[in-house]
């Protein structure tokens, strides 16, 4: 294959992964944004999905389309409900304390390994795309599940800027993330809102995870990466802004993808975490943040 | 001050006489775990005293570990000078982490130091030619006596973890008294009005990290000697949340703190292992009911029920 067509298919590739990672990165975005927590549960959220997602599309009778649209449904309700109720029952109760909220999330996040490994097993297990559509371009063929997996994501995303910007929930998110104390003394529930947000961020993890699990298959430790790769792209996007997230989940993405394919995982990822101490020390707003 | 002393003293003595009275099953556990009670000092030392909550302590264990381990393989080293050498660079590689990582602070730094750690372990997975990545290296029997002492065997390997442990325990006392421990814990409580008072934060901020890294390199490098083994697998996170869960277990900010908490942590996986395989369950809930119930830990739970004389 020449160097045209292979950059084609690196560059493909990097979509797919920068679409997913944009997802996740959102919900971890939206969570620091808003209540200022650090969730390093957040890939524990998308191992959940995925796994569930594992679940439903096994038991679920009918064909895989039905089963992956059900699971599409189910699994960010599910684990939307799993962190609401962390929120509630522990975040909470630690008047959302920086370094006390890390390190329950730490436990929160072996505790779900835990869960995952006893109720599903060590072994990674594939799921079903919901169709089997191949595209053949000039110079290779490639999967319509991943394109559609792109635009999947562009639409939620959307959704979730429409939500964000245009709804009365949106306008009660942004009012909390300026200033809580303020928003309490108008009438907003915060413990609400905080909960809320919770679950809207693990949510989009569970279908960002939904939607990579026919790519990549189900596995009890598969959190680790998008965790990581999360941290990174919101650390360079500036923390709490979403604009700069999805900006960087892009630039991430592709160049990861690049990287990969041209050269080792391993370096990319090296340079990437780097890259992210280095932002965080030397210009902690982000590369497209302002100053605040 | 003497009553403290004596308890120090007192320890010390039940764990000399522990090698004689335990069956030997638990010699080799007490070995690892005076080996990663120096480990957890080290961070109670960053996070404890100087309240420095660093989530990359990994990579300065490993960097000793390493540089022990690929100074016996690569360079053939003898187990002492290599013992130095992994020593050195824990607390280089922490002066470097902590040159970049102190100009931020907060969650900040906790992201940033678990970066570096990050980056520490991929790039011991990259130069797999050298570190045989997540195989890793067993050092041979040979390689691990200093003079005629085999450290491989049961006995003297309890007795030269022990007198690390003793090393590091004793050090931590006399840093506890002195003025740059009292400097280190101003820091801690409240860094602007050290600031005000004459202090530079940086600079004792960067020397609490580098005995920190001193520590951990020490232990590392120990740990490479005494059990034998070196792998990447002692660069993950998972390493870096050890000390930390070991050091909320026992009390931040108290010098027996980080061995009781590994103390009471291994034999709670050890014994709970007997009824489930759910290790890591243990270890999450260990983490939440301390943060949620029990912040300080046991021997700060002790401190502020009376015994306020203790370091």
């Amino acid at each position: 294959m020449d160097f045209g067509p292979f950059l084609l298919l690196a560059l493909m590739e990097g979509m797919v992964m920068a679409a997913v990672l944009a997802l996740t990165a959102v919900g971890l975005s939206l969570v620091f944004g808003v209540m200022r927590v650090v969730n390093v549960a957040h890939g524990e959220f998308f191992m959940l999905g995925a796994v569930i997602a594992w679940f439903v599309t096994h038991f679920m009778p009918g064909p895989p389309a039905v089963a992956f649209a059900a699971a599409l449904v189910i699994c960010p309700l599910l684990v939307g409900g799993i962190a609401a109720l962390s929120d509630t029952l522990i975040l909470k109760r630690l008047n959302y304390d920086p370094e006390a909220t890390i390190v329950a999330t730490i436990g929160l996040s072996y505790i779900f390994q835990q869960t995952a490994l006893t109720f599903y097993g060590p072994d990674a297990r594939p799921v079903l795309a919901p169709f089997d559509l191949r595209i053949q371009l000039p110079w290779f063929g490639y999967s319509g599940y991943k394109i559609a997996v792109v635009f999947a994501a562009l639409a939620i995303l959307l959704a979730v800027w429409l939500l964000m910007t245009r709804t009365r929930a949106g306008l009660i998110m942004r009012a909390t993330q300026l200033d809580r104390n303020t928003a309490r003394a108008f009438g907003i529930n915060v413990d609400r809102v905080y909960a809320a947000v919770f679950a809207l961020g693990a949510g989009l993890a569970a279908v960002a995870a939904v939607l990579i699990v026919p790519i990549q298959q189900a596995h009890y430790l598969m959190g680790h990466d998008p965790l990581l790769l999360s941290f990174i792209v919101v650390i360079i996007g500036g923390l709490g802004s979403l604009r700069g997230t999805l900006v960087a989940a892009l630039v991430i993405g592709l160049s990861d993808g690049v990287i990969s394919v041209f050269f080792s995982p391993t370096l990319a990822k090296i340079l990437a975490t780097l890259l992210v101490a280095m932002v965080l020390v030397f210009r902690p707003q982000g590369l497209f943040g302002t100053k605040p | 001050m003497t009553r403290a002393l004596a308890l120090h003293l007192a320890v010390l003595a039940a764990l000399f006489a522990a090698q004689f009275l335990l069956p030997s099953y638990h010699h080799t556990n007490i070995a690892r775990i005076m080996v990663l009670a120096v480990f957890a000092m080290g961070y109670n030392i960053a996070f404890g005293y100087t309240g420095l909550l660093s989530l990359g302590h990994a990579l300065f264990f490993a960097a000793g570990m390493y540089a022990t381990g690929l100074g016996i393989e690569l360079w053939g080293l003898s187990a002492a000078p290599a013992l130095v050498l992994g020593l050195l660079a824990g607390a280089a590689i922490a002066a470097a982490t902590g040159v970049l990582a102190l100009r931020t602070g907060g969650v900040s730094f906790m992201i940033v130091t678990l970066m570096f750690a990050q980056a520490g372990y991929l790039t011991i997975l990259y130069f797999g030619a050298y570190t045989r990545g997540d195989e890793g290296i067993v050092i041979t029997r040979a390689a691990r006596s200093i003079g005629s002492l085999d450290l491989s065997s049961d006995t003297p390997r309890y007795f030269a973890a022990l007198a690390l442990f003793s090393v590091g325990l004793l050090l931590n006392l006399a840093l506890t008294r002195s003025n740059l421990g009292r400097a280190m814990i101003a820091m801690r409580e409240n860094e602007e009005r050290s600031r005000m008072l004459g202090y530079n934060p940086f600079k004792i901020k960067l020397t609490a990290l580098l005995i920190s890294g001193l520590y951990a390199g020490a232990a590392g490098a120990a740990y490479a000697v005494l059990f034998g083994y070196v792998g990447a697998s002692f660069a993950t996170i998972q390493y870096s949340i050890l000390p930390l869960l070991y050091v909320l277990l026992g009390g931040a900010g108290t010098t027996l703190g980080p061995f009781l908490g590994a103390l009471l942590m291994f034999y709670l996986i050890d014994i709970s292992s007997g009824y489930t395989t759910a290790h890591l369950f243990v270890v999450g809930a260990a983490l939440l009911i301390l943060v949620l119930f029990a912040p300080k830990g046991i021997l700060g739970w002790v401190r502020d029920r009376g015994a306020k004389w203790l370091p």
